[in-house]
């Protein structure tokens, strides 16, 4: 007996070197991604311009809710011009480009992902003069690309479409106010289906979601297949006067989960929401 | 200690090559149940937890779910055999999960109808090769395509099947738990086999729909059934008393997170704060209680 809690103690201390690995594992980006994205570019490494907020362990791998939160402010002379959100273990790494301008106000973003793995989440900041600034974050989740499709698919698709954008706080002239854009689309990944009975047979998911208020742009996000069943961002925009805020999201459904070289343009949905400070 | 290894392994190839006698109790006339444990589906109990087992007719035998794994399939049907010489006519399916569809191969064969929600066929799809690659890291069962077998009958509202002299009333729900709950009425002995529609001591998880599930428990709880078999946790002779713990859990989150979400609170706020006064009185609660909320809170965010 008291051998065998020897042995345990073994693996245990054998098994750590490897937990500790997978934690800091720099293999996708330094092999992969980093070239993928920024050949020929420097990225340093910083949370002074982001941070992200993230769970350590996942309760819904399908549903991770997360945020990045931007430490300097979006002045017209220096700002976060694009974030890109990486998940480096998932089978498509991309999760999302997101551009903002200096009328975002903030450059913070929160939206739910899928992580499919034990993974470092990524985000990397371009700021207006090119510099790129990233930050990144542990996640425990297993399974959020092959999950299952939402609880009620049928609901799911009979709302697809379907957007809001919710306000909450009065509304204030001239500084940051935060926004929440619901979008209702299953965001179908593709990695769900059978090879016998191909119920679903491709991925199905928003690929441009652009916000703006009056006509100026406020967000533009080139989104994936790790976005979430039913896409929910929340921003900030500065409001200069009344006015709308406006988003125009684009779908699209492609062959393969993994590549984007097989792709059908698909269906384009709108909604506005009037600013009356 | 090499031994005690050598009997280890001797033990667990026994029980790979024959499958042992299910325990089974007769909970009303010709209604045979084996009794799940309040567990997480892991590596030790092989994802063998729920409540399953069988009704018998004068003419043959409906299974009623077919357990965790495909050992637990083949001892359920060690145990129908033990019990009846009738054959087994019919697998009936409550639902995707897992727990009460992995026993399915043991029963395949000429004569067999597998019988489940329309939907059912559709949730095995787009779920079986998540299923299936979770079977190995999290139970430690070996599952290929062959083993997720789809009805050959889809129920879509109602369908009664005869065994012989014994009628059994199918009901396929609109969403509650999942998206393909069946539920069983035993005519003869006043039974209704409600599967995971009604967790006892368990935390409800919901899987469908939390409004959906409300909906259904207020029909079927205005019928006074003698008999009721839940998913998981002890039969029940008194419905619907046994059924309000579950029926004040699903309320208490409907409202708690109609509220939140009114007070433009967040997902991430939700699952901090929202129900944690039922903490003390079910089993597993940490484990599915914030997936629960995270569930109802996606479902409840595009009410009007």
């Amino acid at each position: 007996m008291k051998k065998q809690k020897t042995r345990s103690w073994l693996f245990a201390l054998l098994l750590m070197p490897a937990l500790a690995l997978a934690e800091g594992d720099e293999a996708e980006w330094t092999n992969k991604l980093k070239n993928q994205y920024f050949a020929g570019k420097s990225v340093e490494e910083s949370n002074d311009i982001i941070e992200i907020e993230a769970p350590y362990r996942a309760e819904d791998p399908a549903l991770v809710p997360i945020k990045i939160v931007s430490k300097v402010p979006q002045a017209k002379d220096s700002y976060i011009k694009k974030i890109l959100v990486l998940v480096d273990k998932n089978p498509y790494p991309y999760v999302g480009e997101f551009e903002f301008t200096p009328d975002s106000g903030k450059a913070d973003l929160a939206m739910r992902i899928r992580v499919n793995t034990y993974s470092n989440i990524r985000a990397i900041a371009e700021m207006n003069d090119g510099r790129l600034v990233m930050t990144k974050k542990f996640v425990k989740a297993s399974g959020g690309c092959s999950a299952p499709i939402g609880a009620d698919l049928d609901a799911a698709m009979q709302r697809l479409g379907k957007m809001k954008f919710r306000l909450d706080d009065a509304v204030k002239i001239g500084s940051p106010n935060l926004a929440q854009l619901l979008i209702s689309h299953p965001n179908i990944t593709g990695m769900q289906m059978d090879q016998v009975t191909r119920f679903v047979k491709k991925s199905h998911f928003v690929k441009e979601v652009r916000v703006s208020f009056n006509d100026k742009p406020i967000l533009t996000a080139k989104t994936d297949i790790a976005i979430s069943a039913d896409p929910n961002f929340r921003f900030y925009f500065v409001p200069d006067q009344a006015g709308v805020l406006k988003a125009e999201v684009a779908d699209t459904s492609c062959e393969s989960p993994t590549s984007r070289d097989a792709c059908t343009a698909g269906s384009s949905y709108s909604e506005t929401y009037t600013v009356n400070p | 200690m090499r031994f005690l290894f050598a009997l280890i392994l001797l033990a667990s190839s026994a029980c790979a090559t024959a499958a042992s006698v299910l325990s089974v109790t007769e909970v009303a006339p010709g209604v045979y149940v084996h009794m799940g444990v309040h567990e997480l589906p892991d590596t030790k109990n092989h994802g063998a937890i729920a409540n399953i087992g069988f009704i018998v007719g004068e003419r043959c035998v409906a299974v009623v779910d077919t357990g965790g794994n495909p050992e637990q399939g083949k001892s359920l049907k060690l145990a129908i055999k033990h019990i009846t010489s009738k054959p087994v006519c019919y697998v009936i399916n409550t639902h995707v999960h897992p727990d009460h569809i992995y026993g399915n191969t043991a029963f395949k064969g000429a004569g067999v109808k597998f019988v489940g929600h329309e939907k059912l066929a559709r949730a095995m799809a787009t779920r079986g090769t998540y299923y299936i690659d979770k079977a190995a890291d999290q139970l430690d069962v070996k599952l290929s395509a062959s083993d997720i077998i789809p009805p050959d009958i889809g129920v879509k509202d109602h369908l009664d099947i005869d065994l012989g002299g014994r009628t059994l009333k199918l009901t396929a729900h609109p969403a509650a738990h999942t998206d393909n709950d069946l539920t069983v009425y035993d005519e003869q002995t006043d039974t209704l086999w409600i599967s995971d529609l009604l967790f006892i001591e368990h935390l409800p998880v919901i899987d469908g729909s939390l409004k959906g599930w409300l909906t259904e428990l207020k029909t079927l709880e205005s019928h006074p059934y003698k008999t009721v078999i839940p998913g998981h946790g002890p039969i029940v002779k008194d419905w619907p008393k046994s059924m309000q713990p579950e029926k004040a859990y699903l309320e208490m989150l409907l409202m708690e997170i109609r509220a939140m979400i009114k007070q433009g609170k967040y997902l991430e706020d939700a699952v901090e704060i929202v129900g944690y006064s039922a903490k003390g009185q079910w089993r597993l609660f940490d484990q599915f209680h914030r997936k629960n909320v995270t569930t109802a809170f996606a479902e409840l965010e595009w009410e009007n």
